[in-house]
């Protein structure tokens, strides 16, 4: 099943002379164990295409599907467990709370949902473990690095199972190797079945995408084609 | 990287046999170097010639013939790698060309053409970025010689993206002042206007 689906959304802000397009009939399918990077500059759409698809505000037009579920016919409590169940979010200054150490970052989605504290506390142990952060669970975030503190916001992103992951910018605030740990963490959490929508502008954060769709003035232009092997590149050096 | 520079870098780290030295040039050469063994020998000779390397004297040319840098070897290599390649005058770029022939031919979509150059490019970027992600985490050297190919085709991106930038800006300003008013840039090349 798609994952993440938007048929033909827009998003209009404002009335009338002040009017601004924000997306216009995006379309857009997601498929469980795909990263799809959007890109385009600033001001082309891409973060209202990840809050709507995030159920974090509404189109103007169209439909938004996560899990096959039609987010319009939810309630808002219905829309609120499905945010705390299925989606997680990653912004590119990590927005984690810092008088909670690492494993209480990581559990505190799932203690929203009503697991116990105990529960969720070892559920944020073992996704910590999983992604390779086993030693920083005890740690704040202000003694972890730039690189930790965004990598312990990945696994809060996928505590529980959650199978949709949206990322702003996630390697942003980052230098390159640092930034390539993060999106290696992403990727694996898409080996094991996560569907990821990556915004940026950056065209190497997006390189690491299964597929690129290219945004201007809301209105998706383009995208990539899969790529060849990369036996392509490495046979021009042999 | 010419070929003997590679050589005297292998020798750098201790003295070797022929056979080995075309053994390490091969294994060595997959991103960095240039492969072409038929010159090993050649070049191990004008090292040897030139002082820069010497050998046990044994056999001609024989594989079994054992080679070590010399001091004169260990300078050139040295300056070699503090000598800043010449970056003065970039070749000219195709692309950039490209988009400049675009903007003067009447109703073209620059933006569209550039949408199609930008496409392409970030296609290659996912290849390489594929190859870091399968092998490169704990291969020092090919990391970095991918990343040296992720900055190349990324800066390409972003003068797309500038270059798009600019030309809808462009679009919705009033047209610029007559040519003779503009300063002239010297020795300009590439397009004629």
């Amino acid at each position: 099943m798609t994952m993440l689906e938007l048929r033909r959304v827009s998003k209009v802000y404002g009335q009338g002379p002040a009017q601004v397009h924000a997306m216009r009939e995006v379309d857009l399918a997601v498929e469980p164990g795909t990263m799809v990077a959007v890109m385009g500059p600033s001001g082309s759409g891409k973060s209202t295409l990840l809050t709507i698809a995030g159920s974090l505000e509404e189109p103007s037009a169209g439909q938004v599907l996560v899990g096959g579920q039609d987010l319009a016919a939810l309630s808002r409590n219905d829309k609120a467990r499905l945010r705390r169940r299925s989606i997680g979010f990653v912004f590119q200054d990590f927005n984690l709370l810092p008088g909670l150490t690492a494993a209480e970052n990581v559990a505190l989605p799932l203690e929203l949902d009503g697991v116990s504290a105990r529960k969720a506390h070892q559920a944020g142990l073992r996704e910590l473990d999983a992604l390779g952060l086993a030693d920083r669970a005890a740690h704040f975030p202000d003694q972890l690095s730039g690189g930790e503190r965004q990598r312990v916001a990945i696994a809060r992103a996928v505590v529980g199972g959650r199978q949709l992951l949206l990322a702003d910018e996630p390697s942003g605030a980052l230098d390159s190797a640092n930034g390539d740990v993060v999106l290696r963490m992403i990727r694996t959490a898409c080996a094991q079945g996560v569907a990821a929508v990556v915004v940026t502008h950056d065209a190497q954060l997006a390189s690491w995408a299964d597929r690129v769709v290219f945004i201007r003035d809301g209105r998706v232009i383009d995208q990539t084609v899969p790529a060849p092997g990369p036996e392509s590149l490495l046979g021009q050096h042999r | 990287m010419s070929i003997r520079h590679a050589l005297l870098a292998l020798l750098s780290e201790g003295p070797k046999y022929g056979l080995r030295l075309r053994e390490e040039f091969e294994a060595g050469t997959g991103e960095v170097w240039p492969l072409n063994i038929g010159q090993v020998y050649t070049t191990l000779q004008r090292l040897e010639r030139d002082g820069l390397a010497e050998s046990d004297g044994e056999a001609q040319d024989s594989p079994q013939k054992r080679f070590r840098i010399t001091e004169a070897g260990r300078d050139e290599l040295f300056s070699w790698l503090r000598t800043p390649p010449d970056m003065s005058s970039p070749p000219r770029d195709e692309l950039v060309i490209k988009v400049l022939v675009a903007l003067r031919i009447p109703g073209t979509d620059v933006s569209a053409l550039i949408q199609v150059h930008r496409r392409y490019l970030v296609e290659l970027m996912q290849q390489w970025t594929r190859i870091k992600e399968a092998q490169a985490e704990h291969d020092l050297a090919l990391s970095l010689a991918v990343d040296a190919e992720l900055y190349r085709l990324d800066a390409v991106v972003r003068w797309l993206d500038a270059a798009d930038g600019r030309i809808r800006r462009a679009a919705v300003l009033p047209p610029p002042p007559a040519r003779s008013d503009l300063p002239r840039l010297k020795n300009r090349s590439g397009v004629t206007p």
